[in-house]
């Protein structure tokens, strides 16, 4: 039982990641039309948010340290923080501490800049084309990005650890009355869980009790009725882009601790965002996110040493297979509505 | 009566058919004369370097280039000569190889055997390189190693720890600096007896593909041999990015031990896991729960952070080697000086063993007084040498493989800087590492000199 609940768990924050980006990329089919490909790449970017606030917080004057030796013999140029100079060494230490939380601030803005321009830009000339046309737009744009982020960090993975009060892990089968040790789970990996949460149930309400939200809903369901009321309906669609794109960074900036980000994050993620988009319902948001846990949850279970010992190899395709079952039974996906992406 | 076919039209014509053929590149036409692939003019020689330069392992393949770089440099005379001044050949005298000036072309691999091989082929085919070397993967060292083996080249391996490069795919044309698997786990074993007591309880976690295998069986073997029991060995995918469905269930196997035989961003990643998921503050069967990663790599240690403090692993060289262990392993400052210098960084394991090997093939020519493969091999089997940063080595006949001690490490509890990632915690010395060439199968064949 402990161990069923324990990938639980690990099923429940996997699938935050994914439903947070199958949310952005829903988001922007629902209201655009538009398949976008490059949306693993926004959730890279914002995992680069935090590298970078965190190159920031630690940018540093050397001193030399005469009483040590670098590898070549030489006397030790000791890298100091200008934070540490501002606010002193202990406040200084805190706030680079914090660089990841504190990312969240910094890639709002910087997010939500990078979708508007990815939409102006680029995505915009495409509206009107096949979908297999915006598939490859999209595509290309994310491997630029992806090079792009290559060359200016490397290739390797850099860490951005959490803060220090969430390092470790706690026992949580003792809170729900199993044995000491029973259940293990890490800090930081249920606070992305709540603040997947919090997101989630943002995004929902701003889209169900703000008059900009009742107004995208409204052109989500019918554009051209919506514009003939007067409404610049691409101005607010071309916004939603820039949230769909902070929605995707902040799930990378707070993924971060977790696993330590590289270029090549967001393509890790693409492929089973949109096999969660069309098991979910496509244009279907509450589809998204409950596929989203259900197959983080799946995928997960099939992990299992027992699960895989039984079926060598499931853990590779057991969210496929899931998607096959689903679609057979569902030819729309969980949630999905008559007469979106169909002819 | 004879008649005669000469006209001026056909003498014109075989006139420009004979003038084409002398006009033939080098290229195509000296490998034959001399009896080998590309056997280079009188006053340049071309080496292919076949390194990552896209792709997951990009800096691995960057700090590589850099080696390489330097080495044709001390080759050709310049610098300061880096551990020629030290290596126990004498044959180099800095006036390139055979007298004839050093250059290179470069390929990249994107560790991927079809584009490693493809661009082997247009390194050996479009810019006539004699020897190429290279890699940080094993299924890419296996597949180049081949090509160059049908092609009638010298495949000077790069990083590659698989025990099949110099196991059951070896080939006669194809030779290894890089320690291995099996040297990994018999280095390893005795340090983790000693540290971690001779009853233990192992879960393995193992990359879904050639490398991880053989590390596995390695690590398993040894480990088994000194009382620790396997209590399981669980493959994961190797596009595998969060582990924690394969950590989680670790702390209640009944294990005490976690071996991970991963290596670049699946270490990176699942020993991210295996920290958050406390394993290193644990406690198992009485014990404290350990963690151990088989093969370090400081370039991918970085992108563990502060998840490696305390965790033994094993590499084929360490930049602090020779402060550490002692002059025996004279070469390693030279080496880290003149990279140091160069690059303002300490080289890593694959810029080392990358430089020793396009230093071993250049003294090999030199001493066989020819750039035909098959001299050079013959050259370069049962050679023994000192003074290149590891001790005295030997290029074993039978495999192609390299024999010298092999380091165990563990990562620094507070490391100084982002190259400090590491300490040396024992040097194994070469007998206990040495293996009986048979065991891993394949046959060597005969060498090829191509053309």
């Amino acid at each position: 039982m402990d161990q069923i609940i324990l990938q639980i768990l690990n099923g429940l924050d996997k699938g935050s990641a994914y439903a947070l980006i199958a949310l952005g990329l829903t988001l922007i089919f629902g209201t655009l039309g538009v398949v976008n490909f490059a949306h693993g790449a926004l959730f890279m970017l914002g995992a680069f948010c935090t590298v970078t606030l965190s190159r920031i917080l630690t940018l540093s004057h050397t001193v030399i340290d005469e009483s040590r030796k670098d590898f070549l013999g030489n006397p030790l140029k000791v890298d100091v923080p200008y934070v540490y100079d501002w606010f002193g060494e202990s406040t200084g230490a805190a706030i680079i501490d914090w660089a990841v939380p504190l990312s969240i601030i910094f890639a709002i803005p910087v997010m939500i800049a990078i979708g508007v321009a990815m939409e102006r830009g680029l995505v915009k000339h495409f509206y009107k084309r096949p979908h297999a046309d915006q598939i490859l737009v999209t595509f290309g744009l994310a491997i630029v990005l992806q090079e792009i982020i290559k060359y200016y960090f490397g290739a390797n993975q850099i860490p951005a650890p959490a803060p220090e009060a969430f390092i470790g892990s706690f026992d949580f089968g003792a809170l729900i009355g199993f044995d000491a040790g029973a259940i293990i789970y890490p800090y930081w990996r249920i606070v992305y869980f709540c603040f997947a949460m919090i997101l989630i149930g943002a995004v929902f309400a701003f889209l169900q009790f703000t008059t900009f939200g009742m107004v995208v809903r409204a052109g989500m369901a019918d554009r051209e009725t919506v514009q003939l009321l007067g409404i610049n309906i691409d101005r607010r669609f071309t916004l939603m882009f820039g949230i769909a794109a902070a929605v995707a960074g902040l799930a990378g900036v707070m993924y971060t601790p977790i696993n330590s980000p590289n270029y090549h994050m967001g393509m890790d993620f693409l492929v089973i965002s949109f096999v969660v988009v069309v098991v979910g319902g496509m244009g279907s948001l509450p589809g998204a996110v409950l596929a989203g846990f259900v197959l983080g949850i799946l995928e997960s279970f099939a992990s299992m040493r027992q699960v895989i010992e039984f079926l060598p190899g499931i853990n590779q395709v057991v969210i496929y297979l899931a998607a096959i079952v689903i679609l057979l039974t569902r030819p729309r996906g969980l949630m999905g509505r008559k007469g979106v992406m169909e002819d | 009566m004879s008649k005669s076919n000469l006209t001026r039209r056909g003498v014109l014509k075989t006139g420009a058919v004979a003038g084409a053929g002398l006009a033939v590149p080098t290229y195509l036409s000296a490998g034959s004369h001399a009896g080998f692939t590309n056997a280079p003019g009188d006053s340049s020689v071309t080496l292919g370097f076949n390194v990552p330069q896209t792709g997951a392992y990009a800096d691995e393949g960057a700090d590589e280039l850099r080696a390489y770089e330097l080495a044709v440099e001390h080759l050709n005379g310049g610098g300061d000569g880096g551990m020629l001044s030290t290596f126990s050949s004498k044959a180099l005298d800095g006036t390139g190889i055979l007298g004839r000036k050093v250059e290179y072309v470069t390929g990249d691999t994107q560790t991927k055997p079809d584009a490693a091989r493809a661009s082997a082929r247009s390194m050996i085919e479009k810019d006539g390189a004699i020897m190429i070397t290279g890699g940080s993967s094993s299924g890419v060292a296996v597949a180049v190693q081949a090509l160059c083996q049908e092609a009638g080249i010298i495949f000077m391996a790069g990083l590659t720890h698989s025990n099949d490069t110099t196991g059951k795919d070896k080939k006669a044309n194809g030779f290894r600096h890089f320690f291995n698997s099996y040297m990994s786990g018999a280095a390893l074993a005795p340090i983790l007896a000693s540290n971690y007591g001779k009853d233990r309880k192992a879960y393995h976690l193992t990359a879904d593909y050639n490398w991880g295998y053989t590390t596995e069986e390695a690590v398993r073997n040894s480990t088994e041999a000194m009382g620790w029991e396997t209590v399981a060995a669980v493959k994961t995918p190797l596009a595998q990015t969060d582990f924690s469905s394969y950590v989680a269930p670790v702390l209640n196997s009944g294990a005490d031990v976690l071996v991970l035989n991963h290596y670049g961003a699946n270490m990176v990643n699942s020993l991210t896991s295996a920290v958050q998921f406390g394993l290193r503050a644990a406690e198992a069967n009485g014990k404290n729960f350990e963690i151990v990663v088989p093969l370090y790599s400081r370039l991918m240690a970085r992108g563990a952070g502060k998840n490696v403090a305390g965790i033994f692993g094993s590499t084929n060289w360490h930049w602090s080697l020779e402060n550490v262990a002692g002059a025996k392993y004279a070469g390693t400052n030279a080496f880290v000086q003149s990279f140091g210098q160069k690059y303002g960084f300490p080289p890593s394991q694959a810029a080392h063993t990358v430089y020793c090997q396009t230093l071993l093939y250049a003294d090999a020519v030199q001493r066989a007084g020819s750039f035909n493969p098959c001299a050079v091999a013959e050259a370069l089997e049962g050679f023994e040498f000192d003074g290149l940063g590891n001790g005295p080595t030997l290029y074993r006949a039978e495999d192609h493989q390299c024999f010298k001690d092999v380091l165990v490490v563990k990562g620094k509890e507070n490391p100084d800087n982002d190259f400090d990632l590491l300490e040396i915690v024992d040097v194994t010395p070469v007998e206990q590492v040495t293996y009986d060439a048979a065991i891993f199968g394949g046959e060597l064949g005969s060498c090829n000199p191509g053309a």
